[in-house]
């Protein structure tokens, strides 16, 4: 247990819990007492999360292929989700960070409490539990400053998916790409955390004058990207130019819709918008774009 | 960059390394000036500030707090970056006992979500910005109206509900950037249907119509008459001051009239009050005293024969001394502008002299609804009555305000008194103000505090890295 982590009933329903850079707001559903056990066991839990992440910290910002093994539950949920990766690409287990702190809480949460529906949503990286019969409408915006809803998914027990994410270069963490987001629907918020990743840093224009790019150590001296260029503005692009950057995300996507790594992904740039999966997530809202 | 402009932050065990102007992992903590600071600070000001004292630099890096400053310093915790929620069913983020006059106290802090909120601006001109009622724009979008003029001053009311939440989507997100803007120090322009465009903010004079203000009118026309009608006497046979409110004519006036100084036959335009005090001799404008006059003659038809007499002399002055003119009557009893003889020189300069200096003043004013109150306490309507009941001190990011009377908590706070950027917006779009509530200990277990909550000041202090970020407190 330490003493920073902050858990906190937000409104009466949902909680949030705050430690260091983790945000986290949650919410389970089912008997009142289930409920209470659920959130009782998700703060217990996340005390000490960070703590245990932070011991094995240097370890993880290394390249996925020579960083194992963890200790921590989590670091090993974080390394698993990026493993399908490291053949074709340098990418390291802080890919799927979010997502699989919020797989872990949401794990605490079911062990501890029989619920009907829960979501753990770690800054934008969601774990979901469904029990049979019970669905989640889940909607996306493109930018949060400008916040028009992109689509709507709804999630029934019945589908494979368990895990939402999103990325992009305006997010918190760095992007290799120059998407304004990448939402991917996954088995799991880990797989679909480092998969939004690797799907954000392929929608691009390589060498494209338009992108402002900076060696990741110049922003953030202990980047686990060190001298990748990241990208820090991305001027209006033409149509063809945003076409292009989005069919190299889309045949990215495919690839890992292919082998099985995601169920559905939504990418967007500068209020264009690929899709790629199934129809749960053909019927984006794109005439509120028109507000944007 | 040099490595020395890498600092590295310890609030977490992430122990990021952050360049100078960047922020860490969390986006909460960031490297300013070599200095790590919260960017979301919970601002503690010291009281000492509100009496224009310095601040007292706090919770530096590297540096234990000693526990002594508190005794010393009554140091008070303000809303700004506690943050909220909304709607708050739950207890304010913090609730904070304290020792204030030897007197256990708790100070509920949190950050208000005003929907019901708006801008009172006074604009110390007597130029006239726009007829009453008129709607105010900003960037085209209606923002506020014409209300009331004070004295010396031109009234106008901006926000509100109906035009935060009631008109486009566009309307609101003006009228809230304005409102914004205001509240936190920086200047707006405003566009007055009919009327002027002013540039204004809070502490600074304004600019009508491109022309810096810089004085406000010494008063009426009719009481600078009074004030200045000794110094008159002898040096000029009669004076006009000039003013769109009330003019006022030395030789009818009152004050005239008890110093002896005699009838001169002047006929003033306009409606006559009572003598020596004219409404309406014009136009209201941006010109002389307030009205859209140039030739100060325009406005006086002439003299009666069988009083006047040819050499009267005549000064007319704006309420500011910033317009005058000095006539003398030919044989034909017409005035002839002259060179303003030294002697009344001097009084012109004394009007100028007695102008204060003109300013913008910004009075933010809001609703503490029944959301807010709710995270003070579980029985939201005695935080009402007690604050009625002076019991609970409200205050706005540490600056006192006024509780108007009637039911509610409805507030007025001057933003100039409060820390830099208090004010936050939230995209409904509504303000977000920081408030507190400080009180009693006891009392605020009478009105069902939330006393599990409360927590001794020392421990939100230890326990939080704060940035003592500049402050504009206690400027004069």
């Amino acid at each position: 247990m330490n003493t920073r982590a902050q858990v906190r009933l937000l409104d009466g329903r949902r909680l949030h819990l705050h430690d260091g850079p983790i945000d986290i707001v949650l919410e389970a559903f089912g008997q009142q007492a289930e409920i209470e056990n659920a959130y009782h066991a998700a703060g217990v839990r996340f005390s000490s999360i960070l703590d245990e992440l932070c011991r094995e910290l240097p370890r993880l910002r290394k390249s996925a292929g020579e960083c194992g093994p963890f200790h921590s539950i989590v670091a090993r949920r974080m390394l698993a989700a990026v493993l399908p990766y490291t053949a074709s690409t340098f990418i390291t287990p802080m890919a799927a960070v979010a997502g699989a702190v919020s797989e872990e809480v949401l794990h605490a949460m079911t062990e501890a409490a029989h619920l009907s529906r829960a979501y753990v949503n770690d800054g934008g990286d969601i774990a979901l539990h469904l029990s049979p019969g019970e669905e989640f409408a889940i909607g996306m915006i493109e930018l949060p400053e400008n916040p028009s809803l992109l689509g709507t998914v709804t999630i029934a027990a019945a589908s494979p998916i368990r895990g939402i994410a999103t990325s992009g270069w305006r997010g918190r963490s760095f992007s290799l790409g120059i998407a304004d987001s990448v939402t991917v629907l996954a088995h799991s918020a880990s797989a679909a955390d480092a998969a939004a990743t690797i799907i954000a840093n392929a929608v691009d224009l390589p060498g494209h004058p338009a992108i402002t790019r900076v060696p990741a150590y110049e922003l953030a001296p202990d980047s686990d990207l060190g001298s990748l260029l990241v990208t820090q503005c991305v001027a209006e692009l033409s149509a063809g130019e945003i076409h292009g950057a989005l069919e190299n995300g889309l045949a990215t996507a495919g690839n890992l819709l292919d082998r099985k790594l995601i169920v559905a992904a939504a990418l967007s740039l500068q209020r264009e918008v690929g899709l790629v999966g199934q129809n749960l997530m053909a019927t984006p809202h794109l005439e509120s774009l028109a507000h944007a | 960059m040099a490595e020395s402009d890498i600092i590295r932050c310890d609030a977490c065990p992430v122990l990021c390394y952050i360049k100078e102007g960047r922020t860490g992992a969390c986006d909460r903590y960031g490297n300013r000036n070599g200095q790590l600071v919260r960017l979301d600070p919970h601002i503690v000001l010291d009281r000492a500030v509100s009496r224009g004292d310095s601040l007292v630099p706090f919770l530096e890096h590297n540096k234990e707090w000693d526990g002594n400053l508190l005794g010393s310093h009554e140091q008070f915790v303000t809303a700004i970056g506690a943050g909220t929620t909304y709607p708050d069913y739950k207890p304010a983020p913090f609730i904070i006992s304290s020792q204030l006059h030897g007197v256990d106290t708790v100070t509920v802090v949190t950050e208000g979500i005003f929907s019901y909120c708006g801008i009172k601006l006074k604009i110390d001109t007597d130029r006239h910005l726009g007829a009453e009622c008129s709607i105010v724009r900003a960037q085209g979008e209606a923002v506020g109206h014409v209300t009331t003029n004070e004295y010396g001053s031109q009234m106008l009311s901006l926000g509100g509900v109906r035009h935060l939440t009631g008109g486009t989507r566009r309307e609101g997100t003006v009228t809230c950037d304005t409102l914004l803007n205001l509240c936190n120090g920086k200047p707006a322009e405003l566009e007055i249907d009919g009327g002027a465009k002013v540039t204004v903010q809070a502490g600074k004079p304004p600019v009508v119509d491109g022309v810096l203000e810089e004085r406000m009118r010494v008063g009426c026309g009719s009481a600078t008459i009074g004030m200045f009608a000794r110094q008159w006497q002898g040096k000029v046979d009669d004076v006009v001051v000039v003013d769109d409110h009330i003019t006022g004519v030395l030789s009818e006036h009152q004050a005239g009239k008890l110093l002896g100084i005699p009838e001169t036959g002047i006929r003033i335009k306009g409606r006559r009050s009572t003598p020596g005090r004219y409404f309406k001799v014009a136009e209201p404008g941006t010109s002389w005293g307030g009205t859209n006059i140039s030739d100060p003659l325009s406005i006086v038809e002439g003299f009666k024969p069988k009083i006047a007499w040819p050499g009267l002399r005549l000064l007319m002055v704006s309420t500011t001394g910033e317009h005058f003119a000095y006539f003398e009557l030919n044989e034909h009893l017409q005035p002839i502008e002259k060179d303003l003889p030294e002697a009344l020189q001097q009084s012109v300069a004394r009007i100028k002299e007695n102008c204060e200096p003109a300013l913008c003043t910004v009075l933010f004013m809001g609703g503490a609804g029944g959301s807010l109150r709710a995270g003070v306490t579980e029985n939201p309507v005695r935080l009402t009555h007690s604050v009625r009941d002076a019991l609970t001190r409200v205050t706005c990011g540490g600056a006192p305000v006024y509780v108007w009377p009637g039911g509610g908590i409805t507030i007025m706070v001057d933003v100039s008194l409060m820390p830099e950027n208090a004010f936050g917006y939230v995209p409904t779009p509504a303000l977000v103000a920081p408030i507190e509530f400080t009180l009693k200990l006891s009392d605020y277990a009478a009105l069902g505090g939330y006393m599990d909550h409360v927590r001794p000041l020392e421990s939100l202090l230890n326990n939080q890295r704060l940035g003592s970020s500049a402050h504009r407190v206690g400027e004069p």
